[in-house]
């Protein structure tokens, strides 16, 4: 399983990153962790002439959290996310997402630009970023740009980031103090794909549910975000009826194909019942 | 495609050499170093038979380029011996508790619990069955290897090993 060959890349500095990519046109892509990246070019289903490795890129790996904001460089590590006190702290439900993705050697590894800019319907990442409102960044040669996450996604692997782009950054909004959060992952084994998974957040106030969001994975070609789910939550005292009225709105929203994790029908089985658990965890842990 | 010319420190010696930059990192460690213990499994990063120290981290070495590796700092299960060349603490441990059995996995199963206990010294059960979730074994159970590794943890740790994996 060795790729085709391929000239190698690693630049000091996103400009010349960019330059690199200008020059070469579609044979360049980025590698961030290329723990998507690589397998695909041994299996020879990525042909690339030119990678470019971020790895120098020092701006591309801090952290910081402050004015209520969460900033994530685009080569953080799922690592970084699980040990970083103060992202902790802030997003909790990162650390519980990022502990459901792959094995310990895979998320020393993979970053979250790559989870995210990758476009790949089975990530955790794209998901849980549109349940937090998340901004990307977006670094090409006429400057840079934010988009949404979730304006992001437009099909399986298509994103807003154009080819000469380098998703530099995410931004997090961090949710209010009290704020009840769940990531609730289904797969066969560790270190597979999600058959279903949601992220789910909830905000009570003197009993009354007054914020809401909830995303699914892999259940269609892009995440689902999904604010009927959330419209029936919101207003609620999240009583059974509320809760199973989020639930059929989110499910009715999926577009699952069968595959080796299943017929369609068990997949919306199974989305039900994550989706079911997530609410009733984030429901538990608002305060 | 032309060679590059890489350099890394393995196991504590600088070493280089040509390669092209496709070549997948295990490859380089076994074919060109002739360092062997990291083994070729599944060669598709599900199997960690391959795991190899980097800069710190744990890493599956058939899912990195040699490209990416140049100016690493890699440690393979060669490099956990003792100076004077018998076992170190987490490999004696393996032997003495029959962590392994075929033995194909044993050197990503002992260089991933030298990471983890270096990031974890005092793991719970539980914390290292979740931190060798990307090792698989085909012989043991994980049974063994498990206790091994507690009972690796316990000396590292100074105390009485009878009291570990209890």
């Amino acid at each position: 399983m060795i790729p085709a060959g391929f000239e190698y890349h690693r630049p000091a500095d996103i400009a010349s990153a960019i330059a690199i990519i200008q020059q070469h046109g579609d044979e360049a892509r980025v590698i961030a962790g290329g723990h998507s990246l690589i397998p695909m070019m041994k299996l020879r289903m990525a042909d690339l002439s030119h990678v470019v490795d971020l790895q120098a890129i020092d701006v591309l790996k801090g952290i910081s959290v402050s004015g209520g904001t969460a900033d994530i460089g685009a080569m953080v590590t799922q690592n970084d996310l699980i040990t970083n006190d103060a992202l902790v702290a802030a997003l909790p439900i990162l650390r519980e997402a990022a502990l459901q993705i792959a094995d310990p050697q895979v998320r020393y590894v993979g970053t979250v630009g790559g989870n995210v800019a990758n476009g790949d319907p089975g990530n955790d990442m794209p998901g849980l970023m549109q349940c937090l409102g998340a901004t990307y960044t977006l670094v090409g040669p006429d400057g840079s740009r934010e988009v949404a996450a979730r304006d992001f996604y437009e099909a399986a692997y298509f994103t807003a980031r154009d080819d000469e782009e380098i998703l530099t950054r995410i931004s997090i909004p961090v949710p209010a103090a009290g704020t009840g959060y769940a990531y609730e992952k289904q797969k066969r084994k560790i270190g597979d794909y999600a058959t279903a998974a949601a992220a789910v957040l909830i905000r009570v106030e003197s009993g009354t549910c007054t914020e809401a969001s909830v995303a699914m994975t892999n259940l269609a070609d892009t995440p689902i975000w999904s604010q009927e789910a959330a419209a029936a939550l919101v207003g609620s005292n999240l009583d059974d009826n509320a809760r199973q009225a989020a639930v059929r709105a989110a499910v009715d929203a999926t577009d699952p194909v069968a595959d080796n994790r299943g017929p369609v029908a068990f997949k919306k089985h199974v989305a039900a019942v994550i989706l079911r658990r997530a609410i009733d965890r984030a429901a538990d842990r608002a305060s | 495609m032309s060679k590059m010319h890489v350099k890394m420190t393995v196991n504590g010696k600088a070493v280089e050499g040509l390669a092209e930059p496709r070549t997948l990192l295990i490859h380089f460690l076994r074919e060109d170093l002739r360092i062997t213990g990291p083994h070729i499994g599944c060669e598709t990063s599900h199997c960690g038979a391959c795991t190899v120290d980097l800069n710190g981290k744990s890493v599956k070495a058939c899912t990195v380029f040699v490209a990416q590796a140049d100016g690493a700092d890699i440690t393979t299960v060669e490099g956990l011996v003792n100076e004077d060349g018998s076992l170190g603490v987490i490999q004696e441990m393996f032997r003495e508790h029959h962590g392994l059995q075929c033995g194909f996995c044993t050197p990503g199963m002992i260089t991933r619990a030298h990471t983890l206990l270096k990031e974890n010294p005092d793991p719970t059960e539980d914390e290292i069955r979740m931190g060798i979730a990307g090792n698989l074994c085909r012989c043991t159970g994980y049974q063994n290897i498990v206790k091994a590794i507690q009972y690796a943890a316990a000396k590292l740790n100074g105390r009485d090993i009878q009291e570990a994996a209890e």
